[in-house]
């Protein structure tokens, strides 16, 4: 016992003496969430609006105003005819033209119908998607209130509620994929760099050469990773409450949980990589390239596994993080218990003693 | 019973593409002839006991088997074949017993760098269940002399310093075997006579040290020596036998043009081998010529045979021979 906490000990001294190290292990999280949150959003805000609009009537005036009155968009300016809507568009000083059609008011008073045109700049099909789909609530919206009074039914209403995320802030997807990633990152790579780092500087020989049990040195490589995860963890958790505005609807308790599955998860993977590799390098490569790739783009964090194709949704089934985030969804944003993420919960147990049971038995009691 | 007792140790891994044979031994019958020389009585891999408070010293030059023979025996890696026992435990067997009572010093510097030289010794010494107060008295000699800097990261150490340091790591849980493997390379004369001045005082405790060094000069310090090249032992003695049994005549050589001396010198066929040592050449002849052979080589007719061929200054004289001329006789020949 003694032997494995002067071990640990040991472990903390070599993290906390490497200063860039550490700070960058503590500041990542940060800046992660930051960027996410701010830098690259993919929320759609102040979309500019250029206006087409011949006849200066009432009901144009008061769309317009909706338009800009909302956060999603901002008109810059009119334009008379379509050659400066091309002009706008090729310059960058629109994203969304609205056209009015001749005499759009009265055309709506007397024959109850009248057209407006929307062009987007489709060059982001997602934010194209998104604005336009905001453009056509704020009319919809516009045509329901005036035709209230004089409604005579027959008209279908569509009330649309988004659950769970009512703002549609793209934080709340992204919040457990920074988490997913974290993990993997500080766990798997770091816990994997530092063991093979013994290896290469060659003190595993003498630690090898004693009577210190392998469980000892693996139990304390990984120790201080679990920690380091652990205040990532809550880092994340409080800039996703207090500066995102994330809440966390579920139970705290199941998602720390969830999130200590998750990080034994990683730490047996940094382990097995550690076991396969026998330089720094390589064990980098390994948990850059074979880890975070997946995690990002086949956890459901940047893009939805449903659209993947189906090689790609089988492949996405051996990545931990897909199953932590989609744990982490269920509990932090729909606000549900472990009842519901059992079967999330069941793959990481598996996966994590199936990682750990390999690395046990591939870790060398001697060099080669 | 032998502390270290090594039977037929034969391994053999190619260490790079060119298929070049990397290892210790040599496998009986092998199809490559070339260097399969029967070793005296040793057989097919090396074979060697060593005594308890023995000195032992292997000496070879780099890529010799040294650190593969020290790696077998610290059960760091398996020999294809052969056997070996240190106190009586079998390396691959009992290869944990062998782990808590051996002491081994790599020969890479492998302390941790960012630790303090205290932290190592602390760290070394609870690893093996033990205190460094336990066995200070063994280390105190070592140690005092890196003491006023133990709060110093082991990085930061000088190359003697480093190298106390890690005997100090090696010895704190009082091994009965020393393994050390090429302690003194790459550290300065001083450090190094002083090394072995410890190493001569750990014996007196009674722990059987074997070490490796490619330095011959350091082979006249141990009890008994194994010369090593290419993985085979070349002889196993103590070093004054060894000196004793050298076989030939052996001179050494001066003149102006040193490089130019040489080449006359392995040009000439009655020398039977010179080599550069040091700032002379090393020439050995057979020590008994032929009955009545007029032409057989003598001290004067190969300074006037040399003083005709241009060289100036010659100066040529008998010596004595060392380990290292006994260790480039002994590779000839094979």
């Amino acid at each position: 016992m003694k032997q494995l906490l002067s071990f640990i000990r040991k472990e903390f001294h070599h993290i906390f003496r490497d200063k860039a190290t550490v700070m960058i292990l503590l500041l990542m999280p940060i800046i992660q969430i930051i960027l996410f949150g701010f830098a690259l959003s993919q929320e759609v805000k102040n979309t500019k609006v250029v206006v087409l609009s011949t006849t200066s009537d009432e009901a144009t005036r008061r769309i317009i105003n909706r338009i800009d009155a909302s956060e999603y968009f901002d008109v810059v300016g009119t334009v008379h005819n379509s050659d400066e809507i091309d002009a706008a568009f090729r310059d960058g000083k629109a994203k969304l033209a609205m056209i009015f059609e001749d005499h759009f008011s009265e055309n709506l008073k007397h024959t109850g119908k009248s057209h407006i045109q929307l062009i987007a700049d489709a060059t982001d099909p997602n934010a194209a998607n998104s604005f336009m789909f905001y453009a056509s609530n704020i009319i919809t919206n516009y045509q329901q209130d005036i035709s209230q009074p004089q409604s005579g039914g027959g008209m279908i209403v569509p009330e649309v509620k988004m659950l769970y995320n009512p703002q549609m802030k793209s934080a709340f997807n992204f919040v457990p994929g920074v988490l997913g990633m974290i993990m993997i990152l500080i766990c798997a790579m770091m816990t994997s760099i530092a063991i093979v780092r013994e290896k290469e500087m060659g003190t595993m020989e003498i630690l090898l050469v004693s009577p210190m049990k392998p469980m000892y040195t693996i139990l304390s490589k990984i120790s201080p990773y679990f920690v380091l995860s652990v205040i990532n963890f809550a880092t994340i958790m409080l800039l996703s409450v207090f500066v995102l505005k994330v809440p966390i609807a579920g139970s705290f308790i199941s998602l720390f949980i969830v999130s200590l599955l998750y990080i034994f998860v990683a730490l047996a993977l940094g382990l097995l990589i550690s076991t396969v590799t026998n330089s720094q390098l390589a064990a980098m490569m390994i948990s850059g390239m074979g880890l975070m790739i997946p995690v990002m783009l086949l956890s459901g964090m940047i893009f939805p596994i449903e659209n993947m194709p189906a090689f790609l949704r089988f492949i996405s089934n051996f990545v931990p993080a897909r199953w932590y985030i989609d744990a982490v969804k269920t509990i932090m944003i729909k606000g549900l218990g472990l009842g519901a993420v059992l079967k999330d919960v069941g793959v990481l147990v598996l996966m994590g003693t199936v990682l750990v049971t390999i690395s046990l038995k591939k870790f060398k009691v001697r060099l080669e | 019973m032998y502390t270290i007792e090594v039977k037929n140790l034969y391994k053999n891994y190619y260490s790079d593409k060119s298929g070049k044979f990397a290892g210790i031994g040599k496998k009986p019958n092998t199809e490559d002839d070339s260097n399969s020389v029967p070793l005296q009585g040793l057989g097919a891999g090396i074979s060697f006991d060593v005594n308890r408070g023995e000195i032992f010293g292997i000496i070879g030059p780099d890529g010799a088997g040294k650190t593969t023979l020290f790696r077998i025996l610290t059960t760091l890696i398996l020999a294809e074949s052969g056997t070996a026992t240190i106190d009586g435990f079998d390396v691959v067997k009992d290869y944990k017993e062998i782990r808590k009572r051996v002491g081994y010093m790599p020969g890479r510097f492998s302390l941790y760098q960012d630790l303090t030289v205290e932290e190592n010794l602390e760290f070394f010494a609870t690893v093996f269940n033990t205190t460094i107060e336990e066995n200070y008295e063994l280390i105190k000699d070592i140690y005092v002399q890196i003491e006023p800097f133990k709060k110093r990261r082991a990085g930061k150490l000088s190359g003697g310093m480093k190298q106390k340091l890690a005997l100090s790591c090696a010895l704190i849980h009082k091994p009965s075997v020393l393994f050390l493997d090429e302690p003194t390379t790459g550290v300065d004369p001083v450090s190094r006579k002083e090394f072995w001045g410890m190493l001569q005082k750990l014996r007196e405790q009674g722990i059987t040290i074997l070490v490796s060094t490619p330095y011959m000069d350091e082979a006249s310090l141990c009890d008994r020596i194994a010369l090593i090249q290419n993985g085979q032992f070349l002889k196993i003695d103590t070093p004054q036998y060894i000196v004793s049994q050298f076989a030939d005549v052996l001179w050494a050589a001066k003149s102006d043009t040193m490089h130019k001396l040489l080449e006359d010198l392995r040009k000439d066929e009655q020398v039977k081998s010179s080599f550069a040592f040091g700032d002379s050449i090393h020439i050995t002849s057979p020590l008994n010529p032929p009955e009545g052979d007029l032409n057989s080589l003598s001290i004067d007719k190969l300074t006037k045979y040399l003083t005709k061929i241009g060289h100036k200054n010659v100066e040529i004289k008998e010596i004595e021979p060392t380990i290292e001329d006994c260790f480039m006789n002994l590779s000839q020949t094979k």
